[in-house]
Protein backbone atom coordinates (compact mmCIF):
# COMPACT_ATOMS: atom_id res chain seq x y z
CA UNK A 1 0.00 0.00 0.00
CA UNK A 2 1.24 3.32 -0.79
CA UNK A 3 1.93 6.36 1.70
CA UNK A 4 -0.80 8.74 2.33
CA UNK A 5 -0.68 12.05 2.83
CA UNK A 6 -3.66 13.16 4.93
CA UNK A 7 -4.96 16.21 6.53
CA UNK A 8 -6.39 14.04 9.79
CA UNK A 9 -5.44 10.71 10.53
CA UNK A 10 -8.34 8.65 12.51
CA UNK A 11 -7.09 5.72 14.23
CA UNK A 12 -9.65 3.31 15.00
CA UNK A 13 -12.50 2.10 12.51
CA UNK A 14 -14.94 1.10 15.77
CA UNK A 15 -17.73 3.69 16.39
CA UNK A 16 -16.08 6.44 17.96
CA UNK A 17 -13.29 6.49 15.03
CA UNK A 18 -16.01 5.91 11.78
CA UNK A 19 -18.20 8.42 13.95
CA UNK A 20 -15.31 11.05 13.89
CA UNK A 21 -13.95 9.89 10.07
CA UNK A 22 -17.83 10.41 8.68
CA UNK A 23 -17.57 13.89 10.54
CA UNK A 24 -14.70 14.96 9.34
CA UNK A 25 -15.43 13.74 6.00
CA UNK A 26 -18.75 16.08 5.86
CA UNK A 27 -16.25 19.06 5.94
CA UNK A 28 -14.22 18.18 3.10
CA UNK A 29 -11.38 17.10 5.02
CA UNK A 30 -8.85 14.44 3.44
CA UNK A 31 -9.59 11.86 5.86
CA UNK A 32 -8.15 8.44 6.11
CA UNK A 33 -9.54 5.85 8.73
CA UNK A 34 -7.06 3.51 10.05
CA UNK A 35 -8.30 0.72 11.24
CA UNK A 36 -6.95 -2.73 12.58
CA UNK A 37 -9.18 -5.27 11.58
CA UNK A 38 -11.00 -8.17 12.67
CA UNK A 39 -8.52 -9.25 14.99
CA UNK A 40 -8.54 -6.21 16.79
CA UNK A 41 -10.41 -6.59 20.63
CA UNK A 42 -13.20 -4.51 18.93
CA UNK A 43 -15.09 -2.59 21.59
CA UNK A 44 -18.11 -1.77 19.41
CA UNK A 45 -19.68 -5.40 19.49
CA UNK A 46 -20.70 -4.61 23.06
CA UNK A 47 -22.78 -1.79 21.78
CA UNK A 48 -26.74 -2.42 22.85
CA UNK A 49 -28.21 0.16 20.61
CA UNK A 50 -29.55 2.65 23.23
CA UNK A 51 -29.64 5.90 22.49
CA UNK A 52 -29.60 6.83 26.35
CA UNK A 53 -29.68 9.84 28.54
CA UNK A 54 -31.57 8.57 32.05
CA UNK A 55 -29.53 7.96 34.81
CA UNK A 56 -26.24 9.29 33.41
CA UNK A 57 -24.24 11.69 34.98
CA UNK A 58 -23.95 10.98 38.65
CA UNK A 59 -21.23 12.63 39.76
CA UNK A 60 -21.03 14.68 36.66
CA UNK A 61 -23.59 16.89 35.47
CA UNK A 62 -21.65 17.65 32.26
CA UNK A 63 -21.97 14.40 31.09
CA UNK A 64 -26.31 14.03 32.00
CA UNK A 65 -25.98 17.36 29.66
CA UNK A 66 -23.61 16.02 27.16
CA UNK A 67 -25.67 12.56 27.02
CA UNK A 68 -28.92 14.83 26.37
CA UNK A 69 -27.08 17.20 23.86
CA UNK A 70 -26.46 14.50 21.65
CA UNK A 71 -29.93 12.21 22.16
CA UNK A 72 -31.19 15.70 20.70
CA UNK A 73 -29.04 15.75 17.66
CA UNK A 74 -29.31 12.24 16.84
CA UNK A 75 -32.98 12.65 14.71
CA UNK A 76 -30.80 14.84 11.87
CA UNK A 77 -27.50 13.19 12.19
CA UNK A 78 -29.22 9.61 11.52
CA UNK A 79 -31.20 11.69 8.61
CA UNK A 80 -27.99 13.11 7.12
CA UNK A 81 -26.78 9.41 7.44
CA UNK A 82 -29.51 7.98 5.43
CA UNK A 83 -29.35 10.92 2.75
CA UNK A 84 -25.85 10.74 2.38
CA UNK A 85 -26.06 6.77 2.03
CA UNK A 86 -29.31 5.37 1.59
CA UNK A 87 -29.03 3.14 5.13
CA UNK A 88 -31.37 3.52 7.31
CA UNK A 89 -29.96 3.16 11.21
CA UNK A 90 -33.47 2.27 12.66
CA UNK A 91 -33.22 4.62 15.14
CA UNK A 92 -36.77 5.23 17.03
CA UNK A 93 -36.95 7.45 20.11
CA UNK A 94 -39.84 6.56 21.61
CA UNK A 95 -38.83 7.28 24.97
CA UNK A 96 -37.24 4.54 27.45
CA UNK A 97 -38.21 2.38 30.19
CA UNK A 98 -35.89 2.10 33.06
CA UNK A 99 -37.31 -1.30 34.81
CA UNK A 100 -36.30 -2.10 38.10
CA UNK A 101 -37.28 -6.23 38.32
CA UNK A 102 -37.75 -5.46 42.53
CA UNK A 103 -38.56 -3.00 44.98
CA UNK A 104 -34.87 -2.34 46.25
CA UNK A 105 -33.50 -1.67 42.88
CA UNK A 106 -36.71 0.51 42.56
CA UNK A 107 -35.58 2.62 45.40
CA UNK A 108 -32.50 2.96 44.87
CA UNK A 109 -33.07 3.76 41.10
CA UNK A 110 -35.35 6.74 41.40
CA UNK A 111 -33.80 7.99 44.81
CA UNK A 112 -30.76 8.33 41.81
CA UNK A 113 -32.89 10.15 39.49
CA UNK A 114 -34.25 12.26 42.06
CA UNK A 115 -30.86 13.29 43.23
CA UNK A 116 -29.93 14.10 39.76
CA UNK A 117 -32.70 16.46 39.02
CA UNK A 118 -32.23 18.21 42.17
CA UNK A 119 -28.27 18.98 41.10
CA UNK A 120 -29.21 19.92 37.65
CA UNK A 121 -31.94 22.47 38.28
CA UNK A 122 -33.62 23.57 35.01
CA UNK A 123 -30.65 21.77 33.07
CA UNK A 124 -32.04 18.57 34.25
CA UNK A 125 -33.51 15.99 31.77
CA UNK A 126 -37.35 14.72 32.06
CA UNK A 127 -38.34 11.06 33.81
CA UNK A 128 -41.51 9.73 35.30
CA UNK A 129 -42.59 6.89 37.67
CA UNK A 130 -44.97 4.44 35.89
CA UNK A 131 -46.72 1.80 38.03
CA UNK A 132 -49.17 -1.02 38.09
CA UNK A 133 -51.83 -0.54 35.23
CA UNK A 134 -50.55 2.42 33.59
CA UNK A 135 -46.95 0.63 32.86
CA UNK A 136 -48.64 -2.67 31.76
CA UNK A 137 -50.62 -0.58 29.39
CA UNK A 138 -47.35 0.78 27.81
CA UNK A 139 -45.24 -1.95 28.52
CA UNK A 140 -48.00 -5.08 27.87
CA UNK A 141 -46.71 -8.46 29.27
CA UNK A 142 -44.57 -6.77 32.08
CA UNK A 143 -43.80 -8.93 34.75
CA UNK A 144 -45.83 -9.00 38.01
CA UNK A 145 -43.03 -9.18 39.92
CA UNK A 146 -41.85 -6.17 38.19
CA UNK A 147 -42.78 -2.66 40.94
CA UNK A 148 -42.17 -0.11 38.48
CA UNK A 149 -40.12 2.06 35.76
CA UNK A 150 -39.48 5.17 35.15
CA UNK A 151 -40.12 6.52 31.52
CA UNK A 152 -37.55 8.67 30.24
CA UNK A 153 -38.94 10.81 26.97
CA UNK A 154 -35.59 11.81 25.77
CA UNK A 155 -34.03 7.55 25.28
CA UNK A 156 -33.90 5.74 21.95
CA UNK A 157 -32.78 2.97 20.14
CA UNK A 158 -30.81 2.35 17.34
CA UNK A 159 -29.05 -0.38 15.14
CA UNK A 160 -25.45 -0.18 16.49
CA UNK A 161 -24.17 -2.61 13.36
CA UNK A 162 -26.22 -0.65 10.57
CA UNK A 163 -25.22 2.73 12.25
CA UNK A 164 -21.23 1.62 12.06
CA UNK A 165 -21.73 0.54 8.23
CA UNK A 166 -23.73 4.13 7.45
CA UNK A 167 -21.18 5.92 9.06
CA UNK A 168 -18.07 3.94 7.28
CA UNK A 169 -20.20 4.53 4.06
CA UNK A 170 -20.79 7.71 4.13
CA UNK A 171 -17.32 8.43 5.24
CA UNK A 172 -16.32 6.68 1.69
CA UNK A 173 -18.99 8.47 -0.26
CA UNK A 174 -17.50 11.86 0.96
CA UNK A 175 -14.11 10.62 -0.91
CA UNK A 176 -12.41 9.31 2.50
CA UNK A 177 -9.58 6.68 2.61
CA UNK A 178 -10.47 3.68 4.39
CA UNK A 179 -7.18 1.86 5.52
CA UNK A 180 -7.71 -1.68 6.74
CA UNK A 181 -5.62 -4.26 8.35
CA UNK A 182 -3.28 -1.68 9.44
CA UNK A 183 -1.96 -1.96 12.98
CA UNK A 184 -0.53 1.41 13.72
CA UNK A 185 2.36 0.79 16.69
CA UNK A 186 4.42 3.71 16.22
CA UNK A 187 3.87 7.53 15.98
CA UNK A 188 6.23 9.91 15.19
CA UNK A 189 5.65 13.46 15.72
CA UNK A 190 7.28 15.84 13.75
CA UNK A 191 9.15 18.93 14.51
CA UNK A 192 6.91 20.87 12.03
CA UNK A 193 4.25 19.48 13.54
CA UNK A 194 2.09 16.72 12.04
CA UNK A 195 2.78 12.98 12.56
CA UNK A 196 3.98 9.97 10.79
CA UNK A 197 2.40 6.90 11.45
CA UNK A 198 4.23 3.48 11.49
CA UNK A 199 2.48 0.06 11.32
CA UNK A 200 5.47 -2.87 11.98
CA UNK A 201 8.29 -0.58 11.09
CA UNK A 202 6.68 0.80 7.59
CA UNK A 203 5.59 4.25 7.46
CA UNK A 204 2.15 4.40 6.13
CA UNK A 205 0.62 7.76 6.55
CA UNK A 206 1.49 11.23 7.51
CA UNK A 207 -1.39 13.81 8.86
CA UNK A 208 -1.55 17.27 10.43
CA UNK A 209 -3.71 15.97 12.77
CA UNK A 210 -4.04 12.90 14.90
CA UNK A 211 -7.61 11.44 16.48
CA UNK A 212 -6.75 8.22 18.74
CA UNK A 213 -9.96 6.32 19.03
CA UNK A 214 -8.66 2.84 19.35
CA UNK A 215 -10.27 1.21 21.75
CA UNK A 216 -7.66 -0.52 24.21
CA UNK A 217 -5.22 0.10 21.94
CA UNK A 218 -5.48 3.88 22.32
CA UNK A 219 -3.36 3.59 25.68
CA UNK A 220 -0.40 2.72 24.23
CA UNK A 221 -0.77 5.09 21.11
CA UNK A 222 -1.69 8.07 23.34
CA UNK A 223 1.29 7.29 25.25
CA UNK A 224 3.60 8.07 22.85
CA UNK A 225 1.99 12.09 22.00
CA UNK A 226 1.83 12.49 25.65
CA UNK A 227 -1.60 11.87 26.43
CA UNK A 228 -2.56 9.20 29.61
CA UNK A 229 -5.72 7.33 28.43
CA UNK A 230 -7.09 5.56 32.06
CA UNK A 231 -9.15 3.08 30.57
CA UNK A 232 -9.55 -0.97 31.22
CA UNK A 233 -12.14 -3.26 29.55
CA UNK A 234 -15.14 -3.93 31.19
CA UNK A 235 -17.06 -7.23 29.92
CA UNK A 236 -20.24 -7.31 28.41
CA UNK A 237 -22.63 -9.88 27.15
CA UNK A 238 -25.44 -9.79 25.29
CA UNK A 239 -28.02 -12.18 24.34
CA UNK A 240 -30.54 -12.19 21.51
CA UNK A 241 -33.27 -14.24 20.44
CA UNK A 242 -35.31 -15.18 17.59
CA UNK A 243 -37.16 -13.06 15.79
CA UNK A 244 -40.92 -12.54 16.99
CA UNK A 245 -43.84 -10.38 16.14
CA UNK A 246 -43.77 -6.43 17.74
CA UNK A 247 -44.55 -6.37 21.39
CA UNK A 248 -42.11 -4.23 22.85
CA UNK A 249 -42.68 -0.78 21.76
CA UNK A 250 -40.10 1.04 23.84
CA UNK A 251 -36.55 0.02 24.37
CA UNK A 252 -35.78 -0.21 27.73
CA UNK A 253 -32.37 -1.07 29.97
CA UNK A 254 -32.85 -4.85 30.19
CA UNK A 255 -34.72 -5.40 26.80
CA UNK A 256 -35.36 -3.58 23.51
CA UNK A 257 -36.76 -5.39 20.31
CA UNK A 258 -34.85 -4.64 17.20
CA UNK A 259 -36.69 -3.59 14.06
CA UNK A 260 -36.16 -7.57 12.55
CA UNK A 261 -38.43 -8.88 15.42
CA UNK A 262 -35.59 -10.06 17.75
CA UNK A 263 -35.03 -9.28 20.82
CA UNK A 264 -31.73 -8.25 22.52
CA UNK A 265 -31.08 -8.94 26.53
CA UNK A 266 -28.66 -7.35 28.88
CA UNK A 267 -26.55 -5.62 30.31
CA UNK A 268 -23.68 -7.63 32.47
CA UNK A 269 -20.91 -5.88 33.61
CA UNK A 270 -17.39 -8.18 34.31
CA UNK A 271 -13.96 -7.31 35.29
CA UNK A 272 -11.79 -10.31 34.12
CA UNK A 273 -9.25 -8.70 31.97
CA UNK A 274 -9.15 -9.30 27.99
CA UNK A 275 -11.37 -12.49 28.72
CA UNK A 276 -13.54 -11.86 26.22
CA UNK A 277 -15.46 -15.18 26.79
CA UNK A 278 -18.97 -15.85 28.12
CA UNK A 279 -20.03 -17.84 30.95
CA UNK A 280 -22.98 -19.78 32.64
CA UNK A 281 -23.72 -17.71 35.67
CA UNK A 282 -23.92 -14.42 33.59
CA UNK A 283 -25.85 -15.54 31.00
CA UNK A 284 -28.40 -16.98 33.49
CA UNK A 285 -28.63 -13.89 35.39
CA UNK A 286 -29.17 -11.52 32.56
CA UNK A 287 -32.27 -14.05 31.08
CA UNK A 288 -33.44 -14.46 34.61
CA UNK A 289 -34.01 -10.38 35.19
CA UNK A 290 -34.83 -10.02 31.55
CA UNK A 291 -37.75 -12.71 31.78
CA UNK A 292 -38.77 -11.51 35.58
CA UNK A 293 -39.31 -8.27 33.99
CA UNK A 294 -41.04 -9.50 30.32
CA UNK A 295 -41.81 -13.65 31.19
CA UNK A 296 -43.56 -14.14 27.78
CA UNK A 297 -39.62 -14.03 26.65
CA UNK A 298 -38.90 -17.65 28.10
CA UNK A 299 -41.40 -18.85 25.28
CA UNK A 300 -38.68 -17.61 22.85
CA UNK A 301 -35.24 -19.43 21.43
CA UNK A 302 -32.05 -18.16 22.43
CA UNK A 303 -30.00 -17.64 18.97
CA UNK A 304 -27.12 -16.10 19.39
CA UNK A 305 -24.64 -14.69 23.17
CA UNK A 306 -21.49 -13.33 22.84
CA UNK A 307 -19.18 -11.06 25.26
CA UNK A 308 -17.54 -8.21 24.41
CA UNK A 309 -14.76 -5.94 25.87
CA UNK A 310 -16.43 -2.52 26.39
CA UNK A 311 -14.27 0.66 27.57
CA UNK A 312 -14.42 2.00 30.98
CA UNK A 313 -12.73 4.79 32.83
CA UNK A 314 -12.22 5.24 36.57
CA UNK A 315 -14.98 7.28 37.20
CA UNK A 316 -17.32 5.95 33.61
CA UNK A 317 -17.63 8.97 32.27
CA UNK A 318 -15.74 9.90 28.81
CA UNK A 319 -12.02 10.70 28.57
CA UNK A 320 -11.50 13.45 26.14
CA UNK A 321 -7.93 14.50 25.88
CA UNK A 322 -5.04 16.48 23.94
CA UNK A 323 -1.94 16.59 23.55
CA UNK A 324 -0.12 19.81 25.27
CA UNK A 325 3.28 18.27 24.03
CA UNK A 326 2.28 17.88 20.79
CA UNK A 327 -0.68 20.02 19.48
CA UNK A 328 -3.04 18.46 17.10
CA UNK A 329 -2.96 14.87 18.59
CA UNK A 330 -5.87 14.08 20.44
CA UNK A 331 -6.78 10.87 22.21
CA UNK A 332 -11.20 9.93 22.84
CA UNK A 333 -12.71 6.83 24.70
CA UNK A 334 -15.74 6.39 26.02
CA UNK A 335 -18.08 3.97 27.11
CA UNK A 336 -21.11 5.47 25.02
CA UNK A 337 -20.14 5.12 21.50
CA UNK A 338 -23.64 4.99 20.46
CA UNK A 339 -25.66 7.70 22.10
CA UNK A 340 -22.37 9.86 21.73
CA UNK A 341 -22.46 9.03 17.79
CA UNK A 342 -24.03 12.47 17.35
CA UNK A 343 -22.06 14.89 19.30
CA UNK A 344 -18.66 13.08 17.99
CA UNK A 345 -19.69 13.44 14.38
CA UNK A 346 -20.50 17.14 14.91
CA UNK A 347 -19.05 19.13 18.03
CA UNK A 348 -15.86 17.02 18.63
CA UNK A 349 -14.54 17.40 15.33
CA UNK A 350 -14.83 21.19 15.39
CA UNK A 351 -12.64 20.86 18.92
CA UNK A 352 -9.87 18.95 16.36
CA UNK A 353 -10.24 21.36 13.92
CA UNK A 354 -10.40 24.36 16.22
CA UNK A 355 -7.21 22.84 18.09
CA UNK A 356 -7.95 22.58 21.26
CA UNK A 357 -11.07 21.39 23.11
CA UNK A 358 -13.08 23.96 24.74
CA UNK A 359 -12.68 24.83 28.33
CA UNK A 360 -16.00 24.23 29.04
CA UNK A 361 -15.84 20.39 27.97
CA UNK A 362 -12.21 20.15 29.73
CA UNK A 363 -13.96 18.46 32.11
CA UNK A 364 -13.76 15.33 30.40
CA UNK A 365 -10.22 15.49 30.47
CA UNK A 366 -7.70 12.54 31.26
CA UNK A 367 -6.52 15.64 34.26
CA UNK A 368 -9.38 14.61 36.53
CA UNK A 369 -7.64 11.53 37.68
CA UNK A 370 -4.44 13.29 38.19
CA UNK A 371 -3.53 13.20 42.29
CA UNK A 372 -1.05 16.01 42.18
CA UNK A 373 -3.02 17.98 40.23
CA UNK A 374 -5.99 17.78 42.59
CA UNK A 375 -4.21 18.98 45.47
CA UNK B 1 -31.97 -23.27 -9.12
CA UNK B 2 -31.58 -26.60 -7.44
CA UNK B 3 -31.94 -29.74 -9.54
CA UNK B 4 -34.74 -32.52 -8.98
CA UNK B 5 -33.53 -34.89 -6.87
CA UNK B 6 -34.50 -38.74 -8.24
CA UNK B 7 -31.82 -40.67 -6.68
CA UNK B 8 -33.54 -42.02 -3.64
CA UNK B 9 -30.99 -44.88 -2.64
CA UNK B 10 -32.45 -44.86 1.11
CA UNK B 11 -35.35 -43.38 1.01
CA UNK B 12 -37.65 -41.84 3.66
CA UNK B 13 -41.07 -40.03 2.95
CA UNK B 14 -42.19 -36.68 5.42
CA UNK B 15 -44.92 -33.88 4.34
CA UNK B 16 -44.92 -30.31 4.08
CA UNK B 17 -47.52 -28.40 4.59
CA UNK B 18 -49.83 -31.64 3.86
CA UNK B 19 -47.27 -32.22 0.76
CA UNK B 20 -45.99 -35.78 0.70
CA UNK B 21 -42.28 -35.43 -0.24
CA UNK B 22 -39.21 -38.19 -0.54
CA UNK B 23 -35.79 -37.27 0.94
CA UNK B 24 -32.90 -40.22 1.68
CA UNK B 25 -31.91 -40.96 4.91
CA UNK B 26 -29.17 -38.62 6.62
CA UNK B 27 -30.60 -35.51 4.41
CA UNK B 28 -30.91 -32.51 6.44
CA UNK B 29 -34.77 -31.40 6.05
CA UNK B 30 -33.32 -27.97 4.91
CA UNK B 31 -31.56 -29.88 1.75
CA UNK B 32 -34.90 -31.62 1.55
CA UNK B 33 -37.25 -29.01 0.65
CA UNK B 34 -34.93 -27.41 -1.21
CA UNK B 35 -34.18 -30.84 -3.17
CA UNK B 36 -38.04 -30.72 -3.98
CA UNK B 37 -38.24 -27.33 -4.84
CA UNK B 38 -39.51 -25.75 -2.24
CA UNK B 39 -37.78 -22.48 -1.19
CA UNK B 40 -40.79 -20.94 0.33
CA UNK B 41 -40.09 -22.00 3.77
CA UNK B 42 -41.56 -19.34 6.19
CA UNK B 43 -42.29 -15.78 6.36
CA UNK B 44 -40.82 -13.05 8.15
CA UNK B 45 -42.29 -11.50 10.90
CA UNK B 46 -41.99 -8.41 10.47
CA UNK B 47 -41.98 -8.53 6.38
CA UNK B 48 -44.22 -10.95 5.85
CA UNK B 49 -41.84 -11.64 3.36
CA UNK B 50 -40.86 -15.45 2.04
CA UNK B 51 -37.70 -16.86 3.93
CA UNK B 52 -35.71 -19.66 2.48
CA UNK B 53 -32.00 -20.83 3.91
CA UNK B 54 -28.99 -18.45 3.57
CA UNK B 55 -26.31 -20.21 5.05
CA UNK B 56 -27.02 -23.93 5.68
CA UNK B 57 -24.78 -24.10 8.60
CA UNK B 58 -27.00 -22.88 11.27
CA UNK B 59 -26.11 -19.14 11.94
CA UNK B 60 -28.63 -17.29 10.14
CA UNK B 61 -31.82 -18.91 11.19
CA UNK B 62 -33.49 -18.18 8.17
CA UNK B 63 -34.30 -21.89 7.48
CA UNK B 64 -36.85 -22.22 10.73
CA UNK B 65 -39.91 -24.59 9.86
CA UNK B 66 -42.38 -26.32 12.07
CA UNK B 67 -42.39 -30.11 12.79
CA UNK B 68 -45.28 -31.33 14.23
CA UNK B 69 -44.27 -32.77 17.83
CA UNK B 70 -40.55 -30.57 17.80
CA UNK B 71 -41.81 -26.99 17.26
CA UNK B 72 -39.82 -24.43 15.73
CA UNK B 73 -36.61 -25.81 14.36
CA UNK B 74 -33.43 -25.15 12.00
CA UNK B 75 -34.01 -26.92 9.08
CA UNK B 76 -30.55 -27.00 8.07
CA UNK B 77 -29.75 -28.75 11.56
CA UNK B 78 -32.42 -31.02 11.25
CA UNK B 79 -32.40 -34.55 10.12
CA UNK B 80 -35.06 -36.08 8.26
CA UNK B 81 -37.24 -39.49 10.14
CA UNK B 82 -39.82 -40.94 8.15
CA UNK B 83 -43.19 -39.96 8.61
CA UNK B 84 -41.78 -36.53 9.80
CA UNK B 85 -44.52 -33.80 9.33
CA UNK B 86 -43.35 -29.98 8.42
CA UNK B 87 -45.20 -26.85 8.21
CA UNK B 88 -44.05 -23.62 7.31
CA UNK B 89 -42.19 -21.70 10.01
CA UNK B 90 -44.95 -19.20 11.77
CA UNK B 91 -43.11 -17.36 14.72
CA UNK B 92 -44.31 -17.52 18.18
CA UNK B 93 -45.58 -14.58 19.27
CA UNK B 94 -45.01 -13.77 22.53
CA UNK B 95 -47.91 -11.58 23.83
CA UNK B 96 -48.51 -9.79 26.08
CA UNK B 97 -51.14 -11.49 28.51
CA UNK B 98 -49.21 -11.50 31.08
CA UNK B 99 -49.26 -14.83 31.46
CA UNK B 100 -46.46 -16.01 33.08
CA UNK B 101 -46.88 -19.76 32.11
CA UNK B 102 -44.97 -19.65 28.44
CA UNK B 103 -43.39 -22.99 27.36
CA UNK B 104 -39.51 -22.79 28.37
Amino acid sequence: MKYRSLDIGVIGGGLLGSAFAYGFSQRGLNVGLIDEGDNAVRTARGNFGLVWVQGKGKGMREYAQWSLKSANAWSTFSNDLFDLTGTGVDYHRPGGFHISVDEAELEEHVAMLEQLRSEAGEEGYDYELVQGQTLAQHLPGIGEQVPGATYCPHDGHVNPLRLLRALQEGFDRNGGSYLPLLGIDRIEPLNSGGFELFSKGRRVAGCEKLVIAAGHGSITLGNQVGIDVPIHPEQGQIVVTERSAESLAYPTNLVRQTDEGGFMLGPSARDVGFDADTNTGTLQEIVRRCSTAFPYLRGLHIQRSWAALRIMTPDGFPVYSQSEEFPGAFAFSCHSGVTLAAVHAKDVCQWVLDGAIPSAYRCFGSERFDVSAAN
Amino acid sequence: MFQQRTDFSDPVTLSFEGREIMANRGDTLAAALLGCGIFDFRRAVVSNTPRAPFCMIGNCYECLVEVEGKGLVQACLTEVVEGMRVNMGSPRKPVASGNDSADV
